[in-house]
């Protein structure tokens, strides 16, 4: 298992995997049902997933575990289980990477919001520490802090990751474009505030995910370089934003509009680039091709 | 109109709970809508002025929540503002000598957890005047039905974040409409559109909790 920071030194730019929440429910999860529960009552489909990753050509692939968190898990009372369905989630992924690719640990959002007082904070950085050290014992490369909005959430984990692990740690937010036509995430944090909180607790790979298509994520990491010129870039792209056609939600962007696309994402300083809701195989795949040729 | 009923207001859009609170920044050590609430009462302003200047500062507040020029942070701190003024207005809301403007039934719908945007409807809606009856995360559409049987004339509020979920909001809206067709429906969250909201049924969509208000302000006006 070779680190990550190793990996984009020797390829420059790198290929993440795409969605795993819309791909579990085209398997058949259930709205209302625990994603990270199939980790164990349905291995065999989650592995299906990561496996079509690796196959499509992705260099890292990441773990279902993105609601891990002991407040997530518990809606289902599944809390408990934390540490079991994380360490389940990397090694299924491990499995499928094999040694010569890599596995990011996906950490998700809690739901809960610290200013509020719902919950303490030793209370949420004591659950990302076993989610971090249960994804290091199933076998993950490194930690990937995600979909992120508020900074105090998204440090708490960084803290947590790095004081339970010594592996490195990714941290990407999710930002919407607001009436003016600048980026914050639904708590106001912009690209700039989200680069130097992170950066203080120590990541060594900062990014952006989900969102609302391509292009919002070329403005987004071209504000993210222009504070940063040095630290990776990971972007895990949404295929757009959903429409509702014949009773059912469908991404709009293609796997060619993505790669059409890709180039611009390139210069625009990302290195590690991958999708978020509504991409599959063919958009990797897509990528894949179109990063070798650029 | 009373200075106290003025600062009361002022207290609400910019989420100044008690003295104790240091939240804003600006308004450190200054008085806030709990204690400015009581000097009101005891001034033996109507609780009617009150309830206004409370609406006015969520309105304001729920309006620049709109332009983006405030974030959730902003508005769940106005919220809990608006609770402090409320919890001075309960006995009065209890008594009948203020009345909320009409009901407003909500909650998120069948397989989908998550509650912060339907939370952000129900503190906006509530700090607008209207009694919100909120049934929580992963709600059936059979618990729905019951709501409305058992809140006549009440409007229904639908949340929903995953694109999956998105499904089951289409047929919560097609069985509300069936059994109910009077009822007003209004729907909203990340993956929606008004386009969306139209093709399930729906009478009205929002990006934001202020758009629900409106909605709902226009429909009481009706």
């Amino acid at each position: 298992m070779s680190s990550l920071l190793t990996a984009l030194k020797n390829k420059k730019i790198l290929v993440s995997d795409g969605a795993w929440g819309t791909f579990l429910h085209q398997r058949g999860l259930q709205p209302g049902e625990c994603p990270e529960l199939w980790n164990i009552t349905h291995r065999d489909d989650v592995f299906a997933i990561a496996k079509s990753y690796i196959d499509a050509g992705a260099d890292i692939i990441l773990t279902n575990s993105f609601g891990g968190s002991p407040s997530k898990l518990e809606h289902y009372g599944l809390q408990d289980r934390t540490a079991e369905l994380n360490k389940t989630a990397a090694a299924i992924s491990r499995e499928a990477a094999g040694v010569d690719h890599l596995v990011l640990g996906s950490i998700g959002p809690t739901g809960v919001i610290l200013m509020m007082g719902e919950v303490s904070e030793e209370a949420l950085y004591d659950g990302f520490c076993i989610q971090a050290e249960a994804l290091k014992k199933g076998g993950v490369d490194a930690l990937c802090i995600e979909t992120m909005s508020a900074v105090d959430e998204a440090c708490l984990a960084i803290r947590a990751a790095r004081e339970t692990t010594d592996l490195e740690v990714a941290c990407t937010f999710t930002f919407e474009k607001t009436v003016s036509g600048e980026y914050r995430t639904m708590m106001g944090v912009s690209p700039a505030e989200m680069v130097q909180a992170v950066k203080e607790v120590g990541v060594s790979i900062i990014g952006t995910n989900c969102g609302n298509g391509f292009d919002q994520m070329i403005d987004i990491v071209q504000e993210i370089r222009s504070i940063d010129p040095i630290t990776p870039i990971l972007v895990h792209a949404n295929a757009g934003k959903p429409v509702f056609q014949d009773g059912k939600a469908v991404f709009p962007e293609t796997p060619e509009k993505m790669a059409a696309k890709v180039g611009e994402l390139i210069k625009s300083g990302a290195n590690i680039i991958g999708g978020c809701c509504g991409t599959t195989p063919a958009h990797i795949q897509g990528l894949v091709h179109a990063i070798r040729v650029h | 109109m009373d200075e106290l009923v003025v600062r009361i207001s002022h207290c609400v859009e910019n989420g100044k709970i008690n003295k104790a609170s240091p939240y804003p920044n600006a308004m450190k050590g200054m008085e806030g809508a709990d204690e400015l609430t009581k000097q009101a009462l005891d001034a033996a302003i109507g609780p009617d002025a009150i309830l206004q200047a409370c609406n006015d500062g969520m309105q304001r507040i729920g309006e620049r929540f709109s332009r983006n020029e405030v974030f959730v942070p902003e508005l769940l701190m106005a919220a809990k503002a608006m609770h402090a003024v409320m919890a001075h207005l309960e006995p009065f809301f209890k008594s009948g000598t203020v009345k909320v403007k009409g009901k407003f039934v909500l909650g998120t719908v069948a397989g989908d957890l998550h509650d912060i945007g339907k939370n952000l409807v129900r503190m906006v809606v509530e700090g607008n005047g209207w009694e919100v009856i909120d049934l929580g995360v992963d709600v059936k559409s059979t618990k729905f039905l019951d709501a409305i049987k058992n809140t006549p004339g009440c409007i229904v509020g639908l949340s929903a974040l995953l694109t999956t979920t998105m499904v089951n909001m289409s047929k919560t809206v097609q069985e509300i409409k069936i059994q109910f067709p009077a009822t007003k429906v209004i729907v909203g969250g990340a993956p929606l559109t008004m386009d969306a909201a139209l093709k399930m049924g729906a009478d009205g969509y929002s990006h934001d909790p202020q758009g629900a208000v409106t909605f709902l302000d226009k429909i009481s006006a009706a």
